[in-house]
This record gives C-alpha cells, structure tokens and sequence, in this order.
C-alpha cells in the first residue's frame, strides 16, 4: 500500500443543497411548407449545431433495396444543381463548417455545426442539399465501389458481426434485422433508385430542423424561413411492416472467426419503443443492472472477477420495436463463466426487490447524467430530437427527472420481470469455434454461422 | 472575428499543486479534473504498460474510500467518471451535479494523499487491463494501427518508442512495489494541476482546493528522463502483420516541429491543409480523384496535449488491386504540390477559419457525457507544460498571423522523406499488387 502521510478525513462530505436547472429556451415552429422546426440557445461558444430530420429510413427502402437511404444519404454531399462535390466541401471549409448526412432505420439526416457568424450561408448549402442534390452518376459510382470495400471490412470487427445477427435473430422478417448490405446487394444499386429514394423522402413535409447553439431563436425563424420557405413537397406513404414473431426460447447463435483470441457476447431480446409509458421504468431498471460503473453487472465481471473489460447493457429504442441487450468482450476460457454471471445478475433483478439505498443511487444516477448531457450544444440537440421525433410531450426534459425519483422497488422488480425475458433471451457470441463451442451450447440450442453469414450448423 | 474568452482564476498552493478554476454558471454541474505530469512516455523501462495499468489501480481504493466506494459515490450523487493515459499526462476527471462538488474534491485529495490497493486489486486490474488491450487491439482489424504500430519504427529513444498498452510479460512483472514507487514518485501535489469547471465560484473553488488538498505534503520534484530523439537523416519503414482486415494499410508519420513556434502554428494549418476532412489534400487527391484509398485520414493527434516528439500521421487504407509503392507515389504527389506550389491565399483563409471553429469545439466538447472536458484538457496542458492557463485564451493568434510562404516552408523542412517513417500493414497471406 502507497501511503505518505498519517492524518486523513474520514468523513465523506454531504451533497449540499441542489442548484435549480435552468431548462434551455426553446422555440417551435412550422413552415406553410410543412417543415417542423425547433430551436434552442446555448451560448457557450460562438457556434451552432443543426440537424435536418426526414422521417423514413432504410426501413422505408428496404423493398427497393438494403441500405438504399444510407446510400442515397451518401451520395447527397457529392453535388446539387450550383456546386460541384469539390466545392461544396470547400465551401464548408470556408465557413468553418462539419457536415454529415447519413440514414439509419427509421430516418435519414443530415448534421451539420459551423460558425454562428456563417450560419446563414451554411444553411443555405444544407437547403441546397435537400432540394437540388444532382446524385452525379460518377459520384454515384465511386461511393458505390467505397461502400463494396466496407461492407467486407465491416465483416472483420467482431462489435459488428455480433450486433447484426442479435438484430437477424430478433427481428426475422422484419425490415430492422437488417443492418447492412451485402457486397452483391451494393452491386446491385442503381442511380435512378436513389434519385426515387431522394425524391420521396426529403422533403419538408416529411422533414424537421433543429438547431441548438449561439443565435437569437427569433432572428434565426427569420432565417430559416427566408432559406427553406420556398421549398415544396408532400410527405411519403407511410410504411408498417407487420409485427416479427418473438424468438421463443434461449438460444445460442455463434459467429465463427478462426483466430479470434477474445469473444464478443452479446444477449438480447425484444423490449419497448421511446414512446411507451415504461421507457423510463426500464431505463433505471437497466442503469441498475449495467447500465452505470457502479451497475451490478460492471462491478461483478470487471471490478470482481477480471473477466472483461468494458460490459455493459442498453435499451434501443427504434420507432416500432424496441429491444434490451447486454455485451461484453471476455476472454475466451471464461465464456460459460461469464454468461452465468450475466443471466445470474438479470434473474436476481427480476426474483428480489432492489435495497431502497441501491434504488436511491441509480435514482440520482440517472437525473444527474440526464441534466449532464443537456450541456453541450450537441448533447442538447441530440436530447430534442429524441424528444421530437418520438412525438414525446413538450415537457418532457421537465418532468424526466421526477418521474425517475418516483420510481420504487415494487416498479423496477415488475420492469424486471416484464422485459429481462432472460427464459427467452438470444446469445450471440462471436470468437472462434474451437475455443467456445463447447461452453457456448451449455447456454441453449446452438446454431453456427461463418463472418458471412452463411450457416454452419443449425 | 467572433471570439471567445473563457474567464479563469489560478494559484499555486503552498505544496506545489497548481489550481485552475473556470467559473461558468450556466448550468448547476461542475466538471473536476486532476492531471498528474506522468504518461506512458516516462514509465520505468521493463514496465512498459505501467503508467495505463497504475492509472487503473488509481480506482481501486484510497485510505478512506475503499474500492468501489470511489465509482459508487460519484455515480450515486448523479455523476460520471474516468481516467485516462496520454504520453506526457494521466488524468482523473468526474462531472457531477453542482451540490456534490466537495465530495468530489475530498475523493481526489484522498486518493492523491494516500492509495490503498492490495495484490488481489492488482490481479484484477492486470485482467482487466489484458481485456482492454484484446477487445481494443489484439481482436480488431487494425487495432493499435498506427499509434501503436508506428513509435518503435519511428523513434530511438525508448521513452517513445515502446509498447505504450504493454508487454503481457511485463504487465505480470508488475507488482505492488511498482506501484507504491510510482505512487510516491509521481503521484505528489507538486507534480499535478487540479481543475475545476463550471458551476463554482472562483473564490469558493480556490477556498476547497486549500481545504481539501492544502495539508497534502509536496514530494521531492519527480525525475523526468530526457524524451529528446537524436536527429533522423533516414526514413524508416517497418511492416506489421494484419490479422483480420481485408484492406493493405500504411501510415506515413512525420516528425512535427517543436511546440509553440512559429514553425509549429504553420504546421497545423498544413495539417488542416492535408488532412482536414473531404476537403483536406490527401483525402480528395487518394479516395476523391485518384480513387486508390478508401480511407486517408490522419493529423496532429490531441494537438494541445504532448510535451515531447511526436508526428503527423496520415492513415491509408487502399485498395488491393494497388500495390504499397503505388498508393505511397501518390501520397507523395500531394505533399511535393504543397511544397512546390505552395497554397493559395483563398485556401489559407478557409484553414483559418476553419482551424478557429474546430477549436471552439475542442473547448466546448465533451467526452462520455462530462461537459468542458476538452477545456479541462487544454487548461491542464497549458498549466503543467507552460505554466500558464490564460494561453487558452491567446493561443490563436499564433495561429491566425501564420503566412502562405511559411506553411510551404514548413512543407520543404519537415515533410522530407529523411525525415519520416512508414508502417505498412498487409493482410495475412494478401498478396501484393504487382
């Protein structure tokens, strides 16, 4: 023990009295066009961040082809009806400027952040983007051979491979258990696609702007009107695919990669959307369990045991299906070994009320890291899209922290019970089939994949 | 030009610890940081991996908070924490609700006071730490490529060139005596800077230092080895084995010039030139227009943060069908154009303005959810490597006064083959294009 001095406080300081939150300013508006906008300030530094939503994703494009929003998002940067690809990152560049435009599930977006000084021209570029991409055909197919390279890289990291086959193995048919194109699917992308893609989904009724920074929210409602006020088109055909089935009993699904010297665990099963009244019940119920450092399942396998490095479980919330799942990289002699303790810590939760002084801790927990992530500008932007998209009450940044200290043992033993499905949770675990096999299938029924998906054994 | 000025108060306490407070009431958290003047660059030698590991047992219990109570009492007052390694600092850091300020305070000083670990904590650890090195290195494509791949090829001076993450060998060599001595050594109030952002008074905050750190006794001042590099006059290459990617790589890494010099303003806007982005040089010339890479990325890496040599590295994942020779051909055509030809005046305005924003961001960014970290950091380095924190608010200018003729001279004195190392990292069994 390293020690140099013999007098010591052994008292640990109270909290002292709680500073109220200041809840950003925020305004709400919408274009004649249909565009939902949202705006709030913070003054920190002398800039902004935006992000301009389009509610339909790869989901929506599944039927015209995997990662078709993602490849259209893509190629949208490359070019529109004034500026070449070239001159579109230069001019980001002279605004001092980062853009991004990507699509996920359920929308498509582009994100931008730049100099409060410059955000008039910066937004005129991202109008320009959401009206006049000219998707130029050698754009097109440059993206197009970028993106061959990375769907085969992507097969090679493990995080990657485990997340798709949980997504596989619990949304079946469902357009969500696709994560990513195959090479033959990128192969098969077309231009015209795109440009059908394009049109459809960006448009302003089916669109919302938020920005967050350094600007007077009433000067910027001018701007933004005086940018998109002009632009014109419908919302899409909405699109719901039929509920998937619930996998029915545990099972194992391995994904075999000769070599690997460590597997990757991941475990899952279905839960709930952003919307549904239990969101913040199953939220606390998962801080508790790993969603925290000081989480039952971080100190048992890491701080105890030394079998991993970085466990830990979430809840993902997509627009129709929601599902929870746990992960960890552990060594691979203590696969078995770990995946007891897993399952262990989820069926203590869901057998025995939590202490009142352990629920009292993931209570603040949960509150503090919530008002934490409300002060950065893009922290904030990424809270109000949550809270826009998801169509949750305007007070809803408000009231998140008292209905977190509602909450009581009875409440997180019956969240446990609903949704930790541990008799019905899929384990996926990546590493190498020589080295795992055997502990794996002590776990549930075993089916064996290769890194491209193909079936080994089932 | 729109700028910022982030208001500070900062003392030195009677044993030698350094304090910054950067009052900001905007919101009621406060983000605490201690930095400890040690990286992995001066860990003793057989040890390599020591300073990473020691900053994990820095977690794992202090005389009055023993392990767990730590993380259990930042997490319960609605807060989060970490640590972490860098070359020349480790740093602890928590953001918490404003009303837990002090505890946070009284954790630091006891941990900065008195560790208190045992070898069953140090098993755990050392376990722990092998996890980490695995998921982040060893089970990856292209783990530890290039930053753990390039310093053994580019420097000579061991403090540089070692294995940062550690030896497994000499991870299990470490024991508790390491420990203790490292603790005693480099763990002394006159080796650190305590930072205190947010919701605080500048007063208050100063008036807690002393409280809770003041009766900390100073240590002797720790010996620093000379991480100097003899001059290189040849270019260095190595390869490394890649064992799960699909793609050849290489990274090309260049000595940079001394920190706070003329030359050093002017190579980060060269920086910015060829690596900023879509619009940097080396991505538009590699995956734009010749279409040979598909990644080219690369840069100054934590550029506020190293007090000794370090490089400029460019990152290249090419295609198979191109051989090494060819992509470095390539790479080397978008260096002798800056050389040769300079850049325009229209492009150095865009690099400043653009250089201006990124720092705003740094200042402004978080990490893990911890508001002001990046502003925590750039304090820090200033305070520990300069003793001087109001730089963050001057450290621009340099920057903006930069000359078009001076990034091509930058260009011509640094960027030289003689003066650079490469790390090729090919695929297992791939067979080069011919």
């Amino acid at each position: 023990m390293a020690s140099r001095v013999a007098e010591v406080r052994n008292e640990v300081p109270g909290l002292s009295a709680e500073r109220p939150v200041t809840w950003p300013k925020r305004t709400k508006a919408c274009l004649a066009n249909g565009l939902e906008i949202v705006l709030a300030e913070s003054h920190a530094i002398p800039k902004f961040h935006g992000e301009l939503f389009f509610r339909s994703g790869n989901a929506a494009a599944l039927d015209r082809g995997p990662g078709l929003a993602e490849m259209t998002a893509t190629v949208v940067r490359t070019g529109t009806a004034k500026r070449a690809s070239r001159q579109i990152e230069e001019d980001l560049r002279r605004m001092g400027a980062d853009l991004s435009s990507s699509a996920g599930a359920d929308t498509s977006a582009i994100a931008f952040a730049g100099l409060s000084e410059l955000a008039e021209p910066l937004l005129g570029l991202v109008n320009e983007l959401a009206r006049e991409a000219s998707l130029p055909e050698a754009e097109f197919e440059r993206e197009r051979r970028q993106k061959l390279e990375e769907v085969k890289l992507e097969r090679t990291q493990p995080g990657f491979l485990a997340s798709e086959r949980l997504r596989k193995v619990l949304f079946g048919p469902h357009p969500y258990a696709q994560v990513s194109p195959s090479a033959e699917q990128v192969a098969a992308y077309k231009r015209d696609d795109l440009a059908q893609v394009y049109r459809e989904f960006y448009t302003p009724e089916n669109a919302m702007l938020l920005l967050v920074g350094d600007f007077d929210s009433s000067a910027m409602l001018q701007t933004i009107e005086k940018v998109f006020g002009e632009w014109t088109g419908k919302k899409p055909a909405a699109r719901e695919s039929p509920a998937p089935a619930r996998p029915h009993g545990r099972r194992v699904h391995l994904v075999h990669v000769p070599g690997a010297v460590q597997t990757q665990i991941l475990a899952g099963c279905h839960a709930i959307t952003r919307k549904h009244p239990d969101w913040v019940k199953l939220g606390l119920t998962n801080s508790l369990y790993g969603g925290a450092f000081n989480s039952r399942l971080v100190m048992n396998i890491r701080e105890d045991k030394g079998y991993t490095y970085s466990p830990r479980s979430g809840v993902h919330a997509l627009r129709q299906h929601g599902y929870f799942s746990v992960s960890a990289a552990v060594r691979n002699n203590v696969v078995a070994a770990s995946l007891t303790e897993i399952f262990y810590e989820l069926d203590k939760l869901r057998a025995l009320p939590v202490p009142e002084p352990e629920l009292a801790d993931a209570r603040n927990y949960l509150s503090g890291v919530f008002s934490m992530g409300l002060a950065t500008q893009d922290g904030l932007l990424t809270q109000l899209a949550t809270v826009a998209l998801n169509e949750l009450p305007d007070d809803y940044l408000e009231t998140y922290r008292e209905k977190v200290r509602a909450l009581t043992p009875a409440d997180l033993l019956a969240t446990a019970r609903t949704y930790f499905d541990s008799a019905n949770m899929q384990i996926v675990a990546v590493g190498d089939r020589a080295q795992i096999e055997e502990q794996a299938k002590l776990f549930g029924d075993l089916a064996v994949y290769d890194a491209q998906g193909s079936v080994l054994q089932s | 030009m729109n700028r910022l000025h982030i208001a500070m108060e900062s003392t030195t306490l009677a044993n030698g610890l350094k304090v910054v407070i950067a009052p900001d009431a905007s919101a009621p958290v406060v983000t605490v940081g201690v930095y400890y003047k040690i990286g992995f660059r001066l860990e003793p030698r057989g040890r390599s991996g020591f300073a990473h590991l020691f900053e994990h047992m820095m977690f794992q219990g202090s005389a009055n908070a023993p392990k767990m109570q730590h993380i259990k009492l930042i997490n319960s007052s609605g807060g989060v924490l970490n640590g972490s390694t860098h070359y020349d600092v480790t740093n602890y850091f928590e953001s918490v609700p404003s009303n837990a300020l002090e505890r946070v305070l009284w954790l630091e000083a006891d941990r900065m006071r008195a560790l208190k670990v045992d070898d069953e904590n140090l098993r755990n650890q050392r376990d722990v730490v092998k996890e980490e090195v695995r998921v982040n290195v060893m089970n990856q494509p292209y783990g530890g490529f290039p930053w753990l791949d390039l310093p053994p090829i580019a420097f000579r001076n061991w403090a540089n060139a070692h294995n940062f993450y550690g030896d497994f060998a000499d991870l299990d060599a470490a024991d508790l005596s390491d420990v203790q001595a490292f603790f005693k050594t480099y763990y002394v109030p006159n080796n650190a800077v305590l930072l205190v952002l947010g919701d605080v008074k500048a007063e208050e905050g100063v008036a807690l230092a002393r409280k809770h750190f003041g009766d900390i006794p100073a240590g002797a001042a720790p010996p620093f080895a000379d991480p100097g590099e003899p001059e290189q006059n040849e270019e260095r290459r190595g390869d490394v084995e890649e064992k799960f990617g699909t793609l050849p790589a290489m990274a090309i890494g260049y000595t940079v010039p001394q920190r706070r010099t003329v030359d050093w303003c002017a190579m980060a806007l060269l920086d910015q030139a060829l690596h900023g982005g879509r619009a940097g040089r080396t991505y538009r010339e590699l995956v734009l227009e010749k279409q040979i890479a598909v990644e080219a990325e690369g840069g100054i890496d934590d550029f506020f943060g190293y007090n000794g040599p370090t490089q400029m590295v460019t990152r290249i994942l090419h295609k198979p069908e191109y051989s090494s020779e060819q992509t470095l051909t390539a790479f080397d055509a978008v260096i002798r154009e800056v050389q040769d030809s300079g850049i325009s005046e229209d492009e150095l305005q865009q690099l400043k303005v653009k250089w201006r924003s990124d720092y705003f961001s740094t200042l402004e960014g978080g990490r893990g959810g911890m508001p002001r970290y990046g502003l925590m950091h750039v304090l820090a380095c200033f305070t520990l490597f300069d003793n001087e924190p109001q730089l963050v608010n001057t450290i621009l200018d340099g920057f903006h006064a930069v000359k078009r003729e001076e990034i091509q001279g930058v260009a011509r004195k640094y960027l030289r083959p003689e003066k650079r190392a490469i790390v090729f990292r090919r695929p297992v069994g791939a067979r080069e294009a011919a």
